[in-house]
């Protein structure tokens, strides 16, 4: 009816651009100013709802609003008219009615219009993702089309080379069998040309030998010096058909020796093998029996197999000693009855496996739950166990090693170690001690050698000057020839008497006084004087020192011109001038070589008493 | 003497006696002892026939048609039957002879092609019969002839290069042109287990000894040797991986230097010593107790030949060169020839008692003695040269 449009211009009076067509301007106008005098608007709207209906349009307003509302289904605005012609009163009550009905629905549109515009948002939002979802999809089906395509290519290309390779491989194939096929022409003809040639081979080798064997050549010979005799010592026999059936008999016999050996050898392998088998199966039997006893939540047929089983043993075992022969029946028995066995355990085994499979999928038997939770309790404890076992094994490890170490904390093995050593030392310090008690006697032992060796040197030494100059005493002596038997004997006697002479003759010492002989080899001196006693006989004496004397007659000789002593023993004096003319022919420094007789008394005199 | 046609016999208890076989214009190619050794078979030329003369009679057999191939003529090891490969009408024959009085016991054609050798078991009760190296066909018969088993591995390449019979008679080694030995058992004739030889040894349980240069240093206590001798060596080990050296054989031409040449059992049975021809320098010994490779063996030189001690578990190997080598679980051992000059071993051979080793150079024997085992381990006594 009427359409309400936008006013640009509120204050302008025109109010044709508002208002329907087919209704009156003014009455608009009316329209407004009712509106406008209930309304506590803006001056705008005021304005704007004024220009609907002024004051000189209300009845026309009214009336238009009546028209209006009772098209929308509203109650009339009027009263119920009593006559045609008298005018209708404003039915406040409807209009009031219709007003706040008006509100309601004006409210009820609003709301409507706010969930209708938050509803387009938020379709408008949904388009939007739907629109980047599609052209996303719309990317990844480009792309995977791609994908596609490129796979498409690539299976094309490989199916190519599949059936490339197929080809190949026929081909290869193809050409293998047209080898061998070649091959075999060949072959056959290879043949054939061998077996051509081979015969004519053999004839003319069948001519060569022809040729040969008549030849009858004389050379064709050989020379033996004698006869061999044969390997085994008898005698060769002639080829005859017994000989002939005699070696036919010896071949079988041979033939059949070795095959009864071999057949003594399977025999053998076979017993053992059934054996083991026997073994095998009783293992078997024990194996399964005890667990029949237990009960099993499921009964098998197999129980009922294995309760046979056992029963069957005793049964069985009496039927062994059959066993060890072969025929066909027993072989099949056994291996029947190991199958059997092998059977049942296996089922056996499944029957476990299942168990256990069943007790983790359900576990609807307490039974089974508990004792699943006690073999995990078990489980752990043995978990357990094994740590403590592997802790104690590392304890003992380190424990050895320290006790092998050499390098240790502990103190009692170090006390011990301190013991051992502390023994050790002592026993080093004792033999160190004897060591050099050792050593000590070693050096003693030396020096004494030493001294020793180095007197032993000057006596030679003395022995040999004297012995010179003793020489010279003699050769210078040489005229005076008329003493000598006397002086000889003198000599001999001054020998063998030095030692009385000493022990007797104390005053021959001042004599000897200046003639101050040094000790050069007291100890020769004192092995004289020891010597001596042994044997004090002369005749000893010149025996032992006649080669001194004849090389010492000289300065013998030279003694006699002074005084001599008449003695018992005689030659004492003789020995003093012996001394005496040694003495000086051996004025020079050379004291060592002093007589040796007078180092003799002197010494003799210390040493005596 | 062979191209005189000449055989000259000599004794060695008795020196004054002696024999002169003279074949004339038959011609001479082969001649060997009987194992009695009171006949010589001689095979004469073109392989002809072959003659028996007998020391003990002066008499003379001949058998016709022998077969030219490389191994024709097996005695067994008792000495009782002679096995000989022949061919008729361009078919394979095998004949049994007695060795006593020279009869046929046997005589049966074979199944080969172009039959290349035949040997008896230890047991003299088998016999194998092995085909060209063109085709793989091993055959065994029994000494009456019968046929026991054929065994073939593989077909289209070359086949069979060497045979040998395990002491004990249980096993029967083929060494092939791929490189391989295949051990057959006694009792089925089929395969047990097969040997491969690559060049690269990664196994960590296989010990390979290395023969290593010693820097040249005069030896102490030896009495003075010539400057001329050649260097030493010794053993080392190697540690696995080891790659051996290989050798690259002409494809064009005959007798290609691959497949495994040479077998040879222990007389215990426990070991066998094989050779690949592509790796010349080496020398593998298998355990055939637990059946795989115990021990390589490299050598500086190319392995000529080897031999096992008859009596124990000992190898002696021989490569061209002045040394001789020894192989024991215990060790091995590489012993100098003592000798004027170069004395190259080209082959060698044992004594049946294993206590003495006889060195064969071109045209020089040296005997080599061994002392027994009182003494120190592997110690090689005195050696005598005796040309």
């Amino acid at each position: 009816m009427g359409d309400w449009m936008t006013v640009t211009d509120p204050e302008s009076k025109n109010i044709s651009q508002y208002t329907s067509e087919t209704k009156m301007s003014p009455s608009s106008l009316y329209l407004q100013k009712v509106l406008c005098s209930s309304i506590p608007l803006s001056k705008n709207v005021h304005s704007f709802f004024s220009a609907f209906c002024t004051e000189e349009n209300i009845e026309q307003s009214i009336s238009y609003l009546d028209q209006e509302l009772t098209t929308f289904g509203f109650p009339s605005l009027y009263e119920e008219s009593k006559g045609k012609e008298t005018k209708r009163e404003l039915n406040i009550v409807a209009v009031l009615n219709c007003m706040n009905e008006l509100l309601i629905r004006q409210r009820k549109n609003l709301l409507a219009q706010e969930n209708v515009e938050t509803q387009n948002l938020k379709l408008g939002s949904d388009m939007d993702h739907l629109q980047s979802c599609y052209a996303k999809l719309k990317e990844q089906l480009e792309t995977s089309r791609r994908e596609m395509i490129g796979l498409q290519e690539r299976d094309r290309q490989l199916q190519c080379k599949n059936r490339n390779l197929h080809q190949l491989l026929k081909n290869e194939k193809d050409e293998v069998q047209k080898l061998q096929n070649i091959i075999a022409s060949r072959a056959t003809q290879y043949n054939h040309d061998m077996k051509r040639k081979e015969r004519e081979y053999n004839k003319l080798k069948e001519r060569l030998h022809q040729l040969v064997m008549n030849k009858k050549d004389k050379r064709i010979a050989m020379e033996v010096l004698n006869y061999v005799g044969r390997a085994d010592g008898k005698r060769g026999s002639w080829r005859t058909d017994k000989s002939e059936a005699r070696n036919e008999d010896e071949m079988y016999k041979i033939l059949l020796n070795d095959y009864e050996y071999r057949q003594k050898q399977i025999l053998m392998e076979n017993a053992e093998l059934k054996k083991v088998l026997q073994q095998m199966k009783k293992e078997m039997i024990s194996l399964l029996s005890p667990q029949k006893q237990k009960p099993i939540e499921k009964a098998d047929d197999s129980t009922g197999t294995g309760i046979s089983d056992v029963e069957e043993d005793p049964g069985e075992l009496s039927r062994e000693s059959i066993w060890d022969l072969s025929c066909e029946t027993v072989r099949e028995q056994l291996t029947n009855s190991i199958r059997k066995q092998w059977r049942i355990l296996k089922s056996h085994v499944e029957k476990l496996d299942n168990q256990v499979s069943k007790v983790h999928l359900e576990g609807f038997n307490d039974e089974d739950v508990i004792s699943r939770q006690d073999h995990e309790e078990e489980t752990e404890k043995l978990e357990l166990e094994i740590q403590q076992c592997k802790e104690m094994i590392k304890t003992q490890q380190q424990l050895l090693q320290q006790q092998l170490a050499t390098t240790c904390d502990d103190d009692t093995t170090s006390l011990l170690q301190d013991c051992y050593l502390l023994e050790e030392k002592e026993r080093l310090k004792e033999e160190w001690s004897l060591f050099k008690e050792q050593k000590k006697n070693f050096e003693k032992e030396r020096r004494s050698f030493t001294e020793a060796a180095i007197r032993l040197g000057l006596e030679r030494k003395a022995f040999e000057e004297e012995r010179a100059s003793w020489l010279k005493q003699q050769f210078l002596n040489m005229t005076t020839f008329d003493h000598q038997n006397s002086e000889n004997v003198r000599l001999f006697s001054a020998f063998s008497g030095s030692s009385d002479r000493d022990n007797l003759t104390v005053h021959s010492r001042p004599r000897q006084k200046p003639y101050r002989v040094s000790n050069g080899s007291p100890i020769c001196t004192s092995k004289l004087t020891k010597s001596l006693p042994a044997s004090p006989s002369t005749s000893d004496f010149c025996q032992t020192r006649s080669c001194v004397s004849e090389h010492s007659s000289i300065s013998v000789l030279n003694m006699t011109p002074e005084e001599t002593r008449p003695n018992q023993v005689g030659g004492e004096c003789a020995n003093q001038k012996w001394s005496v003319a040694s003495r000086p022919a051996s004025q020079d420094g050379c004291c060592s070589e002093c007589s040796w007789t007078s180092t003799n008394s002197h010494v003799e005199k210390d040493g005596l008493p | 003497m062979y191209k005189r046609g000449l055989v000259q016999v000599w004794s060695l208890e008795q020196p004054e006696w002696h024999c002169r076989i003279d074949e004339g214009s038959a011609g001479l190619v082969a001649s060997c002892w009987s194992p009695d050794g009171r006949h010589i078979l001689n095979t004469t030329e073109f392989h002809l026939r072959i003659t028996v003369w007998s020391l003990c009679t002066k008499s003379v057999s001949y058998i016709k048609y022998p077969k030219a191939c490389q191994q024709g003529i097996s005695f067994s090891r008792d000495g009782r039957y002679l096995a000989l490969a022949e061919r008729r009408d361009c078919k394979d024959y095998v004949s049994i002879f007695v060795c006593s009085d020279w009869q046929l016991l046997r005589h049966f054609d074979t199944d080969t092609q172009d039959l290349a050798g035949i040997e008896w078991a230890p047991n003299g009760c088998v016999l194998a019969v092995w085909d060209t190296c063109l085709e793989y066909k091993v055959l065994l018969y029994s000494l009456d002839g019968r046929q026991l088993a054929a065994y073939c591995a593989y077909e289209w390449s070359l086949g069979v290069k060497s045979v040998a019979w395990s002491p004990s008679s249980q096993f029967l080694a083929v060494g092939s042109y791929d490189g391989k030995v295949r051990i057959l058992n006694h009792v089925t004739w089929k395969m047990l287990t097969e040997f491969a030889h690559p060049a690269a040894i990664s196994d960590p349980r296989v010990v390979v000894y290395k023969e290593a240069e010693k820097s040249p240093r005069g030896a102490l206590g030896r009495p003075a040797c010539p400057s001329f001798r050649a260097a030493e060596s010794k053993y080392e080990i190697a540690a696995v991986p080891v790659s051996l050296q290989t050798l690259k054989p002409a494809a064009d031409r005959a007798n290609p230097k691959i497949g495994v040449g040479l077998l040879a059992f222990s007389p215990d049975s426990y070991f066998l010593a094989t050779r690949n021809d592509n790796v010349p320098n080496a020398v593998w010994v298998w355990d055939m107790q637990k059946l795989r490779l115990f021990v390589v063996l490299e050598q500086l030189g190319p392995v000529r030949s080897f031999q096992w001690d008859p009596q124990r578990p000992r190898l002696a190997i021989c490569s061209g060169g002045s040394k001789v080598y020894l192989w024991s679980p215990a060790g091995c051992v590489s012993v100098q020839v003592p000798g004027e000059g170069d004395f190259q071993v080209l082959s060698l051979c044992w004594h049946v008692t294993g206590a003495s080793l006889a060195l064969l150079s071109k045209d020089h024997f040296c005997l080599c003695f061994l002392e027994t085992e009182d003494e120190a381990d592997g110690a090689i006594g005195q050696l005598g040269a005796h040309t």
